[in-house]
């Protein structure tokens, strides 16, 4: 149970944090600082160039030698790290606007615990900004492909016939293409530069409608066994209506299904939106996307020398892992209640 | 008979309902190729228009529907509009490529898994099964894009290997022995890559395949009979295990064509994804869904294949 909590509760932190992107995060992901490129992580210091110790956590100002490729700290003054200070102004949630970071550092000073990108764009922003994309889409298009599977699959499930035929064959013509494909063909219908906004809705609506044929099979199979259970023949006769069977009986037994299919989809989806993104095919610049972030490591130079460019794929992994680990934990508890 | 005959109308019927469902997505995109070149102050309407009709899109869509599926009967896939000869022609030639890494990756995949798998399964609870869950779950977790982006990080970090493309330039000079020795070269590092990524779920399902037949009676009493080692595994084990397996082979087969296009993209591998890319990006809607439509056919025949065999092997099946 302790196990359980735990990954509840990582779970539950990692989308406060991804969420709460703009309070997090010190800076604002889009706004450059050329004569700062690729600059490595800020280190976070407590005893100063003379060894003396600081309560207060600081960091050095990075300057760049005449090069501009190698960075050194200039020790001369010190920048300390402040908890909940005012910075670039944010939108937390559509209407909610903010200038409060949790942290952050006085003006010349920069903390960029991540680096910075070719641009000079603070990387941790941008990689919680760019993780807020990428599991919003996962998760909004998730919802997409269970709403519509599960509604075509109790249609099929419960009016047999000609309707269960049509659905079963083109849920057959879905999981027919492999996946990727399926992904890439119906992009392929669709204009290519679109604008943030609806570059995102339509990675949504693309893996909605890639999505939905799996789930729709399973509520089928469930639906079709619960119309013969015996309470829901009771119901029958007692003269209720099929609607109200349907509520009340049949679609609360698919709900065990439907969230074993979410914690599957989720991650399978985070992974779709960051792989169309990192084709150029998603989400695209200024904004941030961990796909499109991971689309910089394409550059030989930028993969070989700035290690800190795998920031997002860190992100990305633990996103993952943490729903892997919780998908494993429904299986043990299926089997457990099971034996 | 009849469960043949059947299986392969099923898999034509979906083969037709697929290609009425990517036709339909040609459709859904009109003529996007030609309008980005009516943009174009230098192209003329009249020209973007005598283009528009001799591709054939001032038909009706049932006539061009007709025709596509003639020209994917002809193994053309229609004509595509960027590079103006057929998609097929363009398709057979990548698919080659990705072929010649994916079906050795593949064949050493279940060489590998098959038994490792048994193995791990016969001594579960070892430490040597805890490493491998492990190790399998972190590698479940790690997309394509990042087993590639790594191993490609490696070699440029040690230069063993070369990064990008097929063969190095100026290979056509060389004698056939040392043009596969730079093919050989070339190939490693994708190959790796396929594997780590192929690998680790087919251990994973070998493993808990064979653990649900140990723990079967009929295994059981084999056991208590004194039956044992290299026998109990091949006669009792692996029959009681097949079956899902062999629907994984066929799920393999689909993979030959889908599983490495990422990786072929990162790794700069001409194989069908980097063409894919491409012809997404230059909106060339005819390549994509020829390549879909290949890369289903794959999926579907082995599916059929996978069936065959089921009905082959097992009696419960033919009952």
């Amino acid at each position: 149970m302790t196990r359980a909590k735990a990954i509840i509760g990582a779970l539950v932190g990692l989308h406060a944090l991804i969420l709460l992107a703009g309070f997090a995060s010190p800076y604002d992901p889009t706004t450059q600082t050329r004569t700062m490129p690729f600059a490595p992580p800020a280190r976070v210091h407590v005893f100063d160039a003379d060894g003396r110790f600081h309560v207060t956590p600081f960091v050095y100002a990075l300057v760049s030698d005449a090069s501009g490729a190698i960075y050194s700290e200039d020790t001369s003054a010190r920048f300390p790290v402040r908890l909940l200070t005012h910075g670039a102004p944010y939108t937390l949630f559509p209407g909610v606007t903010s200038d409060i970071h949790f942290f952050g550092v006085d003006a010349p000073g920069r903390i960029a615990l991540f680096g910075t990108d070719g641009y000079g764009r603070d990387v941790f922003s941008r990689v919680l900004y760019g993780a807020r994309v990428s599991v919003t889409a996962g998760l909004l298009a998730t919802l997409c492909a269970l709403l519509v599977g599960t509604a075509l699959g109790t249609l099929a499930g419960f009016c047999d016939g000609i309707v269960d035929r049509i659905v079963m064959r083109a849920a057959d013509v879905f999981m027919a293409v492999p996946w990727l494909y399926l992904l890439f063909a119906v992009r392929a219908a669709l204009p290519l530069h679109l604008d943030t906004r609806a570059a995102f809705l339509m990675l949504v609506a693309v893996l909605g409608i890639v999505g939905w044929a799996r789930p729709s099979r399973l509520v089928r199979g469930i639906v079709l066994s619960a119309k013969e259970r015996a309470y829901v023949q009771a119901a029958e006769g007692f003269g209720a209506p099929p609607l109200y069977i349907l509520r009340r009986h049949v679609v609360p037994q698919t709900y065990g299904v439907i969230l074993t299919q979410a914690g599957l989809l989720i991650p399978q989806f985070i992974l779709a939106e960051v792989t169309l993104s990192f084709l150029g095919l998603g989400v695209g610049e200024p904004e941030a996307s961990l796909g499109s972030m991971l689309g910089t490591l394409q550059q030989y130079h930028v993969l070989a020398s700035y290690w800190w460019m795998f920031a997002p794929a860190v992100a990305l992994v633990t996103v993952a892992t943490a729903y892997h680990a919780l998908t494993s934990l429904g299986h043990e508890h299926a089997r457990l209640v099971a034996s | 008979m009849r469960f043949v005959l059947g299986r392969l109308g099923h898999s034509v019927l979906v083969l037709v309902l697929v290609s009425v469902l990517t036709f339909a997505l040609i459709e859904l995109s009109p003529g996007q190729f030609f309008d980005d070149l009516k943009v174009d102050a230098q192209i003329g309407s009249t020209t973007v228009e005598t283009l528009r009709q001799q591709s054939g899109l001032n038909e009706t869509p049932l006539t061009r529907y007709l025709a596509w599926t003639q020209s994917v009967a002809r193994g053309d896939f229609g004509v595509s509009l960027a590079h103006r000869v057929p998609v097929g022609s363009l398709l057979w030639e990548r698919a080659r490529n990705t072929l010649l890494l994916t079906i050795p990756a593949t064949l050493v995949c279940w060489l590998v898994a098959l038994p490792l798998g048994l193995w791990l399964a016969r001594h579960r609870g070892r430490w040597t099964d805890r490493i491998f869950t492990t190790a399998s779950s972190t590698l479940v977790s790690l997309p394509d894009i990042l087993v590639a982006l790594l191993l490609l990080l490696v070699a440029l970090r040690t230069g063993l290997f070369p990064t990008g493309g097929m063969l190095s330039p100026g290979a056509d000079t060389l004698d056939a022995m040392a043009r596969l020795r730079d093919l050989v070269n070339h190939a490693f590092l994708p190959f790796c890559a396929l594997i780590l990524v192929l690998l680790p779920p087919v251990i994973r399902h070998v493993r808990a395949s064979a653990i649900e037949a140990i723990d079967a009676p009929a295994v059981r009493a084999a056991r208590g009979h004194g039956i044992n080692g290299w026998h109990l595994t091949t006669r009792y084990i692996l029959p009681l295990s097949a079956n899902p397996l062999i629907s994984l082979a066929g799920l393999s087969c689909a993979a030959l064509v889908s599983g490495s296009v990422l990786i072929e993209v990162v790794m700069s591998w001409p194989g069908l994804g980097p063409l894919l890319v491409e012809s997404l990006l230059a909106k060339d809607v005819h390549v994509v869904l020829g390549a879909s439509m290949l890369a289903t056919m794959f999926l579907v025949t082995g599916n059929l294949l996978a069936d065959l065999t089921l009905y082959a092997v097992d009696p419960r099946v033919r009952s």
